[in-house]
């Protein structure tokens, strides 16, 4: 580790320290930065050039002057100290505690940007997690090894969900419970406060490592706190064989700082000012999750990606969307109905659900009763749409039936309390109360057999 | 053989270089630091060379050494491709795997092909010593797996006289199999595989038309909007309208020889089902394991994106080799638009002047270039071979204006546009027949005139123009409701309805409607316009549209497609007969009501 310190700085704006005349600075690298009060600052080589090094710095550059910043160049990667101790500890983005104990000193120290696991060594996930929520186990199943983001927007109960799949998450018949890591970026006190509380009310406090970057915290810190964060989610899960759960919120906020030093830099913007790499550099993140052959661990993540103005084709979730594997999305409208969780099924969509659900892992009839539910919901609001246009009375039986048929779906279905922890197979038995108000030759993506088994025409009151 | 020069970096910025290397050329390889990673020159400015690096950059220091490779990016052809999966610029990935572990190190040198392994190499038949040898011409083949048989060709730019060709036996890869002395009188030793340029076109005898159509079993692609093999499709797509699955549905069932699948900027959990999920399949066509006649080339979406741009390339070449050996072969890139938005990213950090979303202005005529050497060819030894090109596209928002989607659709023949709204009601596969279009309907009808049934075309453009109907249809109802009908309409939309669930939604899940042969094609088709044609007689005669609707052998028409797999036609065809049976007595019934009336 090199003790020199430098003073030659030539340049601070938006986050970036231009430094010249230092040679051979390796790319990546570690900086140290001492201003004129004396504060240390933290730093990363993003640009190595023979006379100029472009360094972003964590803390920000605001009160930063010319003459009396000193930089010291680390000669190592950022990385992040691991050990069994950092379950039950709170760290800032870059990794230092930050919650007044000491920092861990007795572990590895790991590069945080990560390798890309390599395609042929991986395990496809097919081990179907339990969330107690029936839009989710029901229509679009979350699995081990999975990146399922839920897509939100402002004033909407992401954070609730979040946490509510936080406490329930588990395999059927398994006792283990999964180890938690949050990566909070960019959120309000309040929030990370209610994580706090939800982990510590259900008692699992000792299980989850928590990564915060406040409102108020400097954006650029936002840029390391996801690979800082999923380098202790891949120690616990890779090394330590636990099965961990990832929570980020909010990635919007993190794409944000990313096209702030992209902008203060001077790369070409592509779409609505954010960088053409947007897509690699969270496909970078995203793509930490999975599982590995040979390995007992898995790494799942639940990012909450904010949709600013509720526009799903905005670029942070139109991308988010090419790279995980579905999305969970939520809609005002149902909010304002009073419906929680408010999952819009229809946009929603789970990539890895197929192989995770069936016979031998849920129930047999469980894919068949999924897809019937969409095309009746799908139905159901193509008669919504009508009734809104010649009113409800002019509607068809048929038609009258899908409308009744959308609003017990909203409201049981898709509605459950924020402690009711449904099992799959509640969840499958009131799919098939509602599927019961058909007559059997309207459901044809159900089998004959599934309609011999679970249906139960004249039992329930139409 | 080329020295190799050397060099040294002066600026680091991400993927991009600036080194200083006298004599580099454009396209060389580069050999980078003492990370040892590899990049290539992609321009020269003033004395100094641009370089991409295909591995992350992190931790190299400017002043450290770069070496000069003397040639450009190339790709190892021969036995041992097939079953494997490869990285971007063809590293073999289980090979990796095997000796780094879970993740992929840098700087890593090792061959693509194994150089260990003996093939069984039997020689041409009438090949003898002192013959005369054409470029691109047959010295033998190789076994390569049980389904196919690799042959080993004269690399397209060797031609002369054959000095000797070894007898049948097991040779590695490295062997001497034949020398031939080319008109300089300079000797050359062929052994089972050789090298090509990446970016540069192999060469065949002539172009020529494609005249069959490549069968999906898919209905919505096979029976609507035919793709022919040697012919370029492009899938666009919004995230989760199902790109991946139509693409993997193609891979899985296609009667191609060769299926090239390239994941370029893509999950890696994609790449894995295939894996694990190929060889447990069963090709419809052989009655052989899936895996047999794949490869993959994978650069997911968290590996260098340079070497995504490197990747279509390579299964580019890749496909074009096994075309030359005389195979059709299906090449699928998923997705072109993680392509282009690598070319994006390059151009960005050279300060190339963005034109439309931040593109290049060459955007159109890179993306052309590749797309031209799909096709259908004689090969330089006569026989034909096709690479047949899918490209999936996904624009940003679903909006098919932008630049890569616009630009594809110029080039392409086929187009399989795929809607978010039918897969929001989980109509998959989610083709929209609006939108999607076939320029070769012409030349797939006289296949399926030939080979299935002659009424093809005609119920194909009555499918199609119900569906049209069925939108026009709708919109009424959307704005007066359904009672502005009359009868002979809502039966429209009623036959239109089956035509959709019968006949265009396929389950990739469903063991027997997965795949779905030409003829079972054709008999679901026939099946639904039949009912919809007879259908139109009852109404005329006064049957109540809601009676017919509900009529509960409907239900059964509508599962049909899962009821009975491709080889079970006789049952398909009996209940076909069923169907007609219980319209046949409807209609006398109704027939002998109007008469009483009259």
């Amino acid at each position: 580790m090199s003790e020199v310190e430098y003073r030659r700085a030539k340049a601070a704006q938006g986050g970036l320290l231009i430094v010249e005349g230092v040679e051979g600075i390796a790319f990546g690298d570690r900086v140290r930065i001492r201003d004129h009060r004396g504060r240390k600052r933290n730093g990363q080589v993003i640009r190595a050039a023979e006379q100029e090094t472009l360094i972003q710095v964590f803390e920000g550059t605001d009160d930063i002057d010319m003459d009396n910043t000193w930089v010291r160049f680390l000669d190592q990667p950022l990385t992040l100290t691991v050990s069994p101790g950092l379950l039950g500890r709170v760290f800032n983005g870059i990794g230092d505690p930050r919650d007044g104990r000491p920092p861990i000193v007795d572990g590895e120290a790991r590069g945080i940007s990560g390798s890309a696991i390599n395609p042929a060594a991986r395990n496809y996930p097919r081990e179907f997690i339990q969330t107690g929520i029936s839009t989710i186990d029901g229509l679009n199943s979350l699995v081990r090894g999975q990146k399922l983001p839920i897509f939100s927007a402002s004033g909407l109960p992401h954070n609730r969900l979040a946490a509510q799949i936080v406490r329930q998450a588990r395999l059927p018949g398994e006792a283990t419970n999964f180890a938690i890591v949050f990566a909070a970026m960019g959120v309000s006190y309040s929030d990370a406060r209610f994580f706090r509380e939800s982990f510590s009310d259900s008692g699992v406090l000792g299980n989850v490592v928590m990564f915060i970057n406040h409102a108020d915290d400097p954006p650029v810190e936002r840029l390391a706190l996801p690979r800082v964060a999923l380098t202790a989610a891949e120690y616990l899960a890779f090394d330590l064989d636990r099965h961990v759960l990832v929570v980020m919120t909010d990635m919007t906020h993190y794409a944000e700082a990313l096209r702030e030093v992209a902008t203060a830099k001077g790369d070409v913007p592509a779409r609505k000012g954010y960088p053409g790499y947007l897509y690699s550099d969270l496909a970078e993140i995203y793509e930490r999750s999975g599982r590995i052959r040979d390995r007992h661990g898995s790494v799942t993540m639940v990012p909450v990606v904010s949709m600013p103005s509720d526009d799903i084709t905005h670029p942070i979730p139109d991308l988010t969307g090419y790279i995980t594997e579905g999305q969970i999305v939520l809609s005002r409208e149902l909010n304002n109905q009073g419906v929680y969780p408010p999952v819009d099924i229809a946009p929603s969509l789970s990539r890895l659900m197929k192989d995770g659900i069936g016979k031998d892992d849920t129930r047999d009839d469980h894919p068949r009763v999924a897809n019937q539910l969409y095309a009746l919901y799908a139905k159901a609001q193509e008669a919504r749409n009508l009734a809104s246009i010649i009113g409800a009375e002019e509607l068809s039986a048929r038609d009258q039936r899908y409308l009744e048929f959308a609003r017990d779906f909203d409201q049981r279905f898709v509605g459950q309390g924020e402690d009711e922890n449904r099992s799959i197979i509640e969840t499958l038995n009131l799919a098939w109360e509602l599927l019961s108000r058909f007559p059997r030759d309207a459901l044809t993506r159900v089998s004959e057999t599934d309609l011999a088994h679970y249906h139960r025409a004249g039992e329930t009151p139409a | 053989m080329t020295e190799s020069r050397s060099g040294y970096i002066r600026e680091i910025n991400g993927p991009i270089l600036r080194i200083h290397l006298p004599g580099g050329r454009n396209g060389e390889q580069v050999r980078i630091g003492s990370l040892d990673i590899v990049g290539e020159i992609i321009a020269l400015e003033g004395g100094d060379a641009i370089v991409q690096a295909y591995e992350s950059t992190d931790g190299l220091r400017p002043g450290e050494a770069v070496h000069g490779l003397g040639h450009p990016l190339t790709v190892e052809l021969g036995p041992g491709l097939l079953q494997g999966i490869f990285d971007g610029v063809q590293r073999p990935l289980q090979e990796i795997a095997s000796i780094a572990g879970d993740n992929i190190p840098r700087g890593l040198r090792i061959h693509s092909l194994d150089r260990e392994r003996a093939w069984a190499f039997v020689p041409a038949d009438g090949l003898e010593p002192g013959k005369h040898i054409a470029a691109g011409a047959r010295l033998g083949t190789v076994q390569e797996t049980e389904t196919i048989e690799h042959r080993i060709l004269v690399p397209p730019t060797i031609s002369g006289e054959l000095i000797d060709l070894a007898p049948a036996g097991d040779y590695t890869l490295d062997s001497t199999i034949a020398r031939v002395r080319d008109a300089q009188g300079s000797v050359h030793k062929m052994t089972l595989y050789h090298r090509w340029p990446v970016r540069q076109a192999r060469p065949y005898g002539r172009r020529d038309h494609g005249v069959e159509p490549l069968i999906t079993g898919q209905r919505i692609l096979d029976t609507f909007f035919p793709l022919l093999k040697g012919g370029k499709g492009a899938v666009p797509g919004p995230f989760g309208a199902g790109k991946t699955m139509v693409q993997q549905q193609v891979a899985r069932w296609s009667n191609a020889d060769i299926v090239i699948y390239v994941g370029c900027g893509e999950r890696g959990n994609e790449l894995v089902d295939v894996l694990e999920s190929f060889p447990q399949l069963q090709d419809p066509h052989t009655g052989r394991g899936m895996m047999e006649r794949t490869l993959l080339i994978a650069n997911t979406s968290n590996m260098p994106v340079v070497a995504r741009e490197a990747s279509i390339y390579v299964g580019m070449t890749i496909a074009e080799y096994f075309r030359d050996q005389g195979y059709d072969v299906v090449m699928l890139a998923d997705s072109t638009s993680r392509w282009a938005e690598a070319l994006r990213e390059v151009a960005g950090r050279l300060g190339h002047m963005p034109v439309e979303e931040g593109y290049p202005a060459y955007l159109g005529s890179r993306l052309a270039a590749v797309y031209e050497r799909a096709g259908r060819v004689q090969t330089l030894e006569g026989e034909r071979g096709s690479v047949t090109l899918i490209g999936a596209v996904s624009p940003p928002g679903g909006d098919f204006s932008e630049p890569v989607t616009s630009h594809t659709k110029e080039i392409i023949q086929t187009f399989w546009a795929l809607s978010k709204e039918l897969a929001d009601a989980r109509h998959y596969p989610s083709v929209d027949w609006v939108d999607s279009f076939s320029q070769d309907v012409g030349i797939a009808a006289g296949w399926w005139a030939k080979e299935i049934s002659g009424a093809w075309n005609g119920r194909r453009a009555q499918a199609l123009s119900l569906l049209a109907r069925d939108a026009e249809l709708s919109r009424i109802v959307n704005l007066v409701g359904p009672e502005a009908l009359s009868s002979a309409q809502r039966w429209e939309l009623e036959g239109a309805a089956l035509v959709k669930e019968a006949v265009l939604q396929q389950s990739a899940l469903d063991e027997a409607d997965t795949y779905c042969s030409p003829h079972k094609q054709f008999q679901l088709l026939e099946l639904v316009m039949q009912v919809f044609d007879q259908g139109k007689e009852l109404i005329a005669l006064g049957a109540p549209v809601q009676e017919l609707a509900e009529h509960p052998i409907l239900a059964r028409v509508r599962r049909a497609k899962s009821t009975w797999r491709s080889d079970e036609g006789e049952q398909l065809a009996a209940f076909a007969s069923e169907v007609y049976k219980a319209f046949s007595a409807l209609r006398s019934e109704y027939a002998s009501g109007q008469e009483a009336l009259s």
